[in-house]
């Protein structure tokens, strides 16, 4: 048995299948356990206060008369997580401001209490000395010499000597002449854009509740996107050993990248390690967007050069990125990716990362892309528009392949960026009429994906079902795509395989749910795990056949005598083998761990139809088609649905969704009502089409779907807008106000 | 011998060189080898950096032989949503 | 602060609770009555994740005080099944898989029984203003609109 990653071709049983998930029925009778549902005897709650300053010196906190309320058990600040081990890092700064407040809603103290009354009351004691400081959330304002800086020190080596502060690292990628390419050029078109910072806008809040033991050890459960993620910066932020936190990953109530880091978990640890009791922590809807992760808000310029015939000749683009108040916008990504669907000969991209007084960043699916991809779609679209050319033509011409130099360098092995475009051809959306006010927009999209750490346990049980335990929390119906890869590679029904998400002391350290990993990590370290179980069960049967182990092989969940010395034996399956275990040595296992590599990158186009309300400005979505390549879609019910939210987001950060600041720094819609995600009313089916080019680097070809469906939909929107209305609009999100304003203009 | 592209502003701590040539058999080594043979690509090294080795990326993944490879690229170190 | 005393029906069974003046439907089911089925997503009206129903009308019980539950019956999603047997809207969307995290996935379907109970005739129009009020940020709405679709035909026997 060949443990062998890459990718074979075969006759799947189970993979492909659309099977029901597992936590089905928990899910749609509520009997699913997410991050605020659970409790513990003697639990505490605890609230947070917050700086309503976008940016403040704190000259003293005085919590004197909240440790005094009755009933209030702890109060902490930043002074309570100083201590020898803890590193002084952004994190922690971020879930506790240390010196400063850095942006609106930024936590300056906790309190844990008998009661959310009494919680209240408490922070309303807390006397916090603010020196308000000047402050600034817009990134070109940032970029200023003469902005408020945020951080005397937080720039470093990329960026050239004598750049304001605000502005903290630069990068740059790309490769041959520009200039040169857009001298080749008939036409080079220039513009510049702006998108404003959308949020994950996950249904469920933030949730913890931490349990300290007067031992020093303490449990945690939580929702989160990688619970070893949380025990490793945890465990940092509060001097503790790795092995005395043990983190249990609740269900996951949405991340999409904002349960990839910490905000509330260390500060219901600090709170119950003072008080001695549970404390359970849970946002509210207003903190989430004052003091979670949003994505950055951008201010890109981008200029590209065409010839008649559409070559594209050149590509330059210049990103800034504002990640928040703290370094790690995803600009790097962005610089990256905005180009990389395409053979260029010439192409340069400038990314630079900025500090503002806003929350720190978290991720957002394929963070950093989707803005560049805006710009340089809509640039492309337009040279389109302008040479008379058709804009899917243009793609399939320009397009990557298998050997091209991507901008970032990698040339890149198999991929299926013009499959997916020729889908959109020959789909009926791209040939459906339009009305008055109505305009179409196609765009294509790149993520890279990625491997990462993962660690996968199997247990054949007793009476030949199989325990396996996968250490990401299953955001999607992962463990529905875990199953099926088991059972295919064991040879067995679907629903003898039960997965289950371990806690942090179960299995060896797991990368966050992220990089669209899952199912391409996960899923090879099951498949080898269950290579690995394999090999001992014909292990087994070849000992008590009395043949030679490699006398045995695998097929259809039995093991067979193969070869000419092998002997007349009848096949053992899984079952019987698993039936007898205890006589043949013991219970059966399999295991694997790798740090994953060979993670195939990801394209995808989106076509989209639109009309325009010109009295309102209101934009009504007609159609939308996604189509994405998947490798290999191992359940399509949930690749679809991933192709489908991916979309919805989009639709969302393009028309409706932003960050809305006011001239005192303060966040202005901080809750779902003005915050507005799609609603059910705002769309219309979301048609999709799965591309299969295999991943080669994943036995089942298997590539990540999660993040590329967010890369493509500002572009494909704004382009269809624009045709709608006759003007080429450059700022995301198009509100009604924007398109009116364009409309008048 | 194996030749490791920089990316574009990298380029400053190699003297403007796309591409440079360092002795290694692993990432490890070679992380190691550019490091010490341009003094200004350590910090980003320290703060992290992917590996793409003839197509795969590599994450923290020092054992990875690049000896042999076609092609090897410095990335930054990624992440995702 | 002194407690209020209700009486009230919840998913059929007489059910009395104690709760503060100023606690919400939301916080006794939860917190009062163990019942953590019904989910706050916001708190404020605005998501439909804590959608019951009050004497059949679907309500966001964030908005309602516990207190106003006096003599009412409420219905939640732990009332939705019988027993073993799934309510064919439920059954539905495990079928269509109109779920992904499914934090949303107890409001969509408390309010999709409420609109199944008025009309099994819904436009897709109709099912998606209905829905309206419930947000779900990981399916783009196609599968639920579909499984709701589809559970309204199997019920008319079409």
């Amino acid at each position: 048995m060949a443990l062998d990653d890459r990718f074979h071709n075969r006759d799947f049983k189970v993979v492909g299948n659309r099977v029901t998930r597992p936590d089905g029925i928990d899910k749609v009778t509520g009997r699913a356990r997410f991050g605020a549902d659970m409790t513990a005897p003697g639990m505490l709650i605890a609230k947070v206060l917050r700086s309503p300053h976008a940016h403040a010196r704190i000259n003293g906190i005085d919590t004197s008369k909240a440790e005094a309320l009755p009933g209030v058990k702890a109060v902490v600040t930043y002074a309570d997580f100083a201590s020898a081990h803890a590193p002084d890092d952004d994190n922690l700064v971020n879930c506790m401001a240390k010196d400063k407040a850095l942006y609106d809603g930024h936590a300056v103290a906790a309190v844990a209490a008998i009661s959310t009354a009494v919680a209240r009351k408490a922070l309303k004691l807390i006397e916090v000395d603010y020196e308000v400081l000047p402050h600034v959330t817009d990134v070109d304002e940032a970029m200023k010499p003469d902005a408020p800086v945020l951080h005397e020190d937080a720039q470093d080596e990329s960026v050239p000597a004598g750049t304001p502060k605000n502005v903290v690292r630069r990068y740059e990628f790309g490769h041959g002449d520009v200039d040169a390419g857009f001298a080749q050029a008939d036409k080079v078109i220039e513009r510049s854009f702006r998108t404003e910072a959308a949020h994950q806008g996950y249904i469920e809040p933030h949730a913890c509740l931490a349990s300290y033991g007067s031992d020093g050890r303490a449990d945690l459960w939580c929702c989160t996107q990688g619970q070893y993620a949380v025990r490793a910066m945890c465990a940092g932020m509060l001097g503790m050993q790795a092995s005395d936190l043990r983190v249990t990953a609740s269900e996951i109530g949405g991340g999409f990248g904002g349960k990839t880091t910490v905000f509330i978990e260390p500060v219901a640890l600090a709170l119950s390690r003072k008080a001695g009791k549970p404390v359970k922590l849970v946002m509210e809807r207003s903190e989430v967007f004052r003091a979670s992760g949003p994505t950055a808000s951008t201010s890109i310029d981008c200029k590209i050069g065409m010839t008649k015939d559409g070559r594209i000749t050149a590509g330059r683009a210049e990103l800034r990125y504002q990640g928040g108040a703290f370094p790690g916008s995803p600009v790097e990504f962005g610089a990256m990716s905005g180009f990389a669907p395409y053979d260029l000969e010439n192409v340069q991209a400038i990314g630079w990362d900025v500090v503002t007084n806003r929350p720190k960043q978290a991720a957002y699916r394929a963070p950093g892309a989707p803005m560049a991809a805006y710009a340089v779609e809509s640039v492309i679209d337009e040279l389109c528009q302008e040479l008379g050319l058709d804009p899917l033509e243009v793609r399939i011409r320009n397009c990557a392949h298998e050997g091209t130099l991507s901008p970032y360098g990698v040339t890149y092995p198999k991929i299926g960026l013009e499959e997916t475009l020729k889908a959109v051809q020959s789909h009926p959306n791209w040939t459906a009429p339009l009305g008055p006010n109505q305009g179409r927009g196609v765009a294509c999209g790149f993520w890279f994906n990625f491997g990462g750490n993962t660690c996968v346990s199997l247990n054949i049980d007793e009476d030949g079902t199989v325990s396996l335990s996968t250490g990401n929390p299953d955001i999607g119906g992962s463990r529905a795509s875990m199953s099926q890869m088991c059972a295919e590679e064991l040879g067995i029904p679907y629903d003898r395989v039960r997965c289950s998400i371990a806690d942090t002391s179960l299995l060896g350290y797991n990368d966050v749910t992220d990089g669209s990993r899952v199912t391409f990590a996960v899923g090879l370290a099951t498949i080898k795990a269950a290579q690995d179980a394999i090999k001992k069960m014909c292990g087994r049967a070849a000992a008590i056949w009395g043949i030679p182990e490699d006398a045995v092989e695998w097929e259809d969940g039995c093991a067979k005598p193969a070869g000419p010395n092998a002997g007349e034996h009848p096949p053992m399956s899984l079952a019987e083998i698993a039936a007898v275990s205890s006589q043949t040595g013991g219970p059966i296992a399999g295991h694997y761990e790798c740090n994953a590599d060979g993670a195939g990158v990801s394209f995808a186009t989106h076509l989209v139809d639109v009309e325009i309300d010109p009295e309102t400005g209101f934009t009504k979505v007609l159609r939308y088609l996604v189509a994405q390549d998947a490798g290999k879609a191992v359940n399509p019910d949930y690749v679809e649905g991933q192709f489908q939210g991916g979309a919805v987001q989009g639709i969302g950060w393009s028309l409706n969704e932003e960050y809305i600041y006011g001239e005192d720094g303060r966040l202005q819609n901080a809750g779902f009502l003005d915050y507005r995600i799609p609603v059910a009313s705002d769309l219309p089916m979301i048609d999709t089409v799965i591309v299969e080019v295999p991943n080669p680097g994943h036995p089942y070809g298997v590539r990540g779907v999660g993040e590329t469906s967010i890369v493509p939909p500002l572009a494909a929107i704004s382009n269809a807008v624009s045709h709608a209305i006759g003007k080429r609009m450059t700022q995301i999100p198009m509100s009604p106000p924007r398109i009116v304003e364009a409309l008048e203009g | 011998m194996v030749r490791v592209k920089i990316w574009g502003s990298l380029r400053t701590a190699t003297g403007g060189a796309e591409e440079v040539e360092v002795e290694a058999r692993t990432i490890r080594d070679m992380l190691n080898a550019l490091a010490e043979a341009h003094p200004g690509l350590a910090p980003q090294i320290d703060r992290g950096v992917s590996v793409s080795v003839d197509g795969a990326i590599y994450r923290d993944s020092w054992l990875t032989p690049v000896e042999g490879a076609k092609e090897v690229v410095l990335l930054p170190r990624l992440a995702g949503g | 602060m002194s407690q209020i005393h209700v009486t009230t029906k919840i998913n059929g069974d007489e059910t009395e609770f104690l709760c503060g003046p100023e606690e919400t439907l939301l916080d006794v089911l939860r917190d009062h009555l163990g019942m953590t089925g019904t989910k706050e997503g916001c708190g404020t009206g605005d998501c439909g994740a804590c959608s019951v129903t009050v004497d059949g009308r679907l309500v966001c019980s964030c908005l309602m005080l516990g207190a106003e539950a006096e003599g009412h019956e409420i219905g939640t999603i732990e009332g939705v099944a019988k027993g073993d047997e799934l309510h064919p809207v439920q059954k539905k969307f495990l079928d269509h898989a109109a779920l992904q995290c499914g934090i949303c996935t107890p409001g969509f379907l408390v309010a999709a029984k409420a609109l199944l109970d008025r009309t099994l005739e819904p436009t897709e129009e109709e099912v998606r203003y209905w829905l309206a009020g419930n947000l779900c940020r990981c399916t783009g709405y196609d599968k639920i609109v579909r499984a709701v679709m589809d559970t309204a035909a199997e019920l008319r026997g079409a």
